[in-house]
């Protein structure tokens, strides 16, 4: 982990309340998708954990949701002002237990981690053979479909009130349920994951969200406990295997 | 132009004159830096970021009988600049901590260590500090009293000067290191409970653990912190902790290490002007995990701001 300043590209709302940030550093040593930064924002105490969408040797991408106070007063930013940066952090997902047609499940603001991952694992597959589940609530919510489909994954949008055009009603769990699929990647909210958990045919990676004190390791502030013992999701999460986690 | 190889110069100078040594209980620290508990882990985090030995020393995460996972999540919530913990002591117990975390510490830090330890009973303090007396690496205890974030126990031995007394001469019994004293701050007259601890065989005091306190989530309703309550920490706190130090400073004849919200080399000078001897610096680590070692630098420089030679004679005023 190291700290710097990153300076900002752009800063534009791409949907509802969502936040394409793009900075520009020394982003070298960020390894795994699902890793991700934390940012400290003039006028907030704690730093705000944000997970990386995407990222080059000197750029990244990040997409927030405007939850709080905090991601108001960052979606303000303009370009060219700079951010004091921890990066990087996490583990991030595993793509060597992909197999040979993973399956990425999206929900929300926990969406935009599986861009990098999907972009990795076009890299050592074939892009037909990665399917793409992106769960939203309503159509103004949706965002990197286009993003997805020109890696040339499988991708399918399903809005629970079913008013996305070209997407299907319902949940993601709807969509997946008669898929096949060797391993599955997912992030979003807590209830998706309770849904994923009792649907899913395969073993798989989910990536967590908590409240952070430090982003390191060093404060306990988002312990968890495992089948393995306890964890702390900043560092040793925030993706834990399925086969780990305690519901 | 500014001439950036002089600048340097100037600042090996400053340092050379300065003197930042101060004499803990017999152990010289060399300088007042010293990363509070629970925010600095066992220090391995720390060491991969930067060579954590230009500490003075520090308090490695509070430490009980038995391992604890501590409290639901959320345990973290922002304040106006601060925060409210409520770990609750997470931590793998106190043969754990002797059989796998000192000998990692060993390899990373080379002075001696600071243990924190916590309890539920008096027995408890005792066991544990009897375990951690044979480990030579440790230089001081730093018994906890005063934690908000548990049950039966933690801070109810630390508002009350009787059992603040019992758990000191207890714990006296089965250490013959430097044995401080962690106080709270949600009490009504701390210094009646320094006084307690003084009695009762303490070396020194460590002030001020955080203070009690809690947020709601305006969405919900509901407190942010799963245990509801929690202890604040931050900037926010400094002058009530500074008040606190100066108040205890001038009530007892023992070494203080202050703490609460110091979050650079001003406020440890100021710190040390109240009346303690070695400063503890806590939350700061969590949002900016170089600070102690950014302070330690800082340090020279504003002491000749402010002509000062040597640390120790600024302690409790000028």
């Amino acid at each position: 982990m190291r700290q710097l300043w990153f300076k900002i590209e752009e800063n534009t709302e791409i949907a509802k309340d969502t936040m394409k940030l793009i900075l520009s550093g020394d982003a070298t040593g960020v390894e795994r998708a699902g890793q991700f930064v934390n940012l400290k924002i003039e006028g907030f105490y704690l730093r705000r954990p944000i997970s990386i969408s995407d990222y080059s040797e000197n750029s990244l991408t990040l997409i927030y949701k405007i939850v709080g106070d905090g991601t108001l007063a960052l979606s303000k930013m303009q370009k060219g002002e700079k951010i004091d940066t921890l990066i990087p952090l996490g583990n991030g997902y595993n793509i060597d237990k992909a197999g040979d047609k993973p399956l990425l499940i999206g929900g929300g603001v926990g969406v935009p981690p599986l861009y990098n991952l999907a972009k990795k694992l076009v890299e050592k597959l074939d892009p037909k053979d990665i399917k793409v589940v992106l769960g939203f609530n309503d159509k103004l919510e949706v965002f990197y479909e286009e993003e997805f489909k020109a890696l040339g994954v499988d991708t399918k949008i399903v809005t629970v009130n079913g008013n996305y055009e070209g997407g299907s009603k319902g949940f993601v769990t709807d969509v997946i349920k008669d898929m096949e699929y060797s391993y599955f990647y997912t992030c979003g909210p807590m209830p998706m994951f309770k849904a994923i958990e009792k649907n899913a045919k395969t073993s798989g990676q989910y990536s967590f969200e908590e409240r952070m004190g430090c982003g390191f390791g060093a404060c306990m502030g988002c312990s968890c406990k495992t089948k393995y013992g306890n964890k702390r999701i900043c560092k040793d999460g925030p993706v834990l295997e399925r086969e780990e986690i305690i519901w | 132009m500014v001439d950036a190889a002089n600048l340097l110069n100037k600042e090996n100078i400053i340092s050379k004159e300065k003197n930042l040594k101060v004499n803990l209980s017999g152990i010289v620290l060399d300088n007042p830096i010293i990363p509070a508990s629970g925010t600095f882990g066992y220090g391995y985090e720390f060491s991969e970021l930067y060579d954590i030995n230009c500490l003075g020393t520090f308090s490695f995460k509070g430490t009980t009988l038995e391992a604890r996972f501590g409290n639901p999540t959320p345990r973290i919530a922002e304040c106006s600049q601060g925060l409210i913990n409520a770990v609750g002591l997470q931590n793998p117990g106190v043969h754990t901590v002797i059989s796998e975390e000192l000998p990692k510490i060993r390899k990373v830090f080379k002075k001696p260590v600071m243990a924190n330890v916590s309890g539920f009973s008096v027995e408890d303090y005792v066991k544990t500090v009897e375990l951690l007396n044979k480990e030579s690496d440790i230089g001081w205890f730093e018994i906890n009293i005063s934690c908000p974030n548990v049950h039966g126990g933690g801070m109810a031995f630390g508002t009350c000067p009787k059992s603040a007394a019992l758990i000191t001469s207890s714990v006296r019994k089965a250490t013959n290191k430097p044995l401080y004293i962690k106080l709270s701050p949600n009490v009504t007259d701390i210094v009646e409970i320094a006084k307690a601890c003084e009695d009762s065989g303490a070396d020194g005091l460590s002030l001020i653990n955080t203070l009690l306190g809690m947020r709601i989530d305006l969405r919900t309703g509901k407190p942010v912190i799963a245990n509801t309550m929690g202890g604040f920490s931050g900037p926010a706190i400094f002058p009530v902790a500074l008040r606190m130090v100066y108040q205890v400073h001038k009530a007892v004849n023992i070494p203080i290490i202050g703490m609460g919200g110091v979050s650079k080399a001003e406020d440890v000078i100021e710190m040390m002007m109240a009346g303690a001897t070695a400063v503890e610096v806590g939350a700061a680590n969590l949002i900016d995990p170089y600070v102690c070692r950014d302070i330690v630098n800082d340090l020279p420089k504003v002491m000749d701001k402010y002509n000062i030679n040597n640390l120790e004679e600024i302690i409790g005023g000028r």
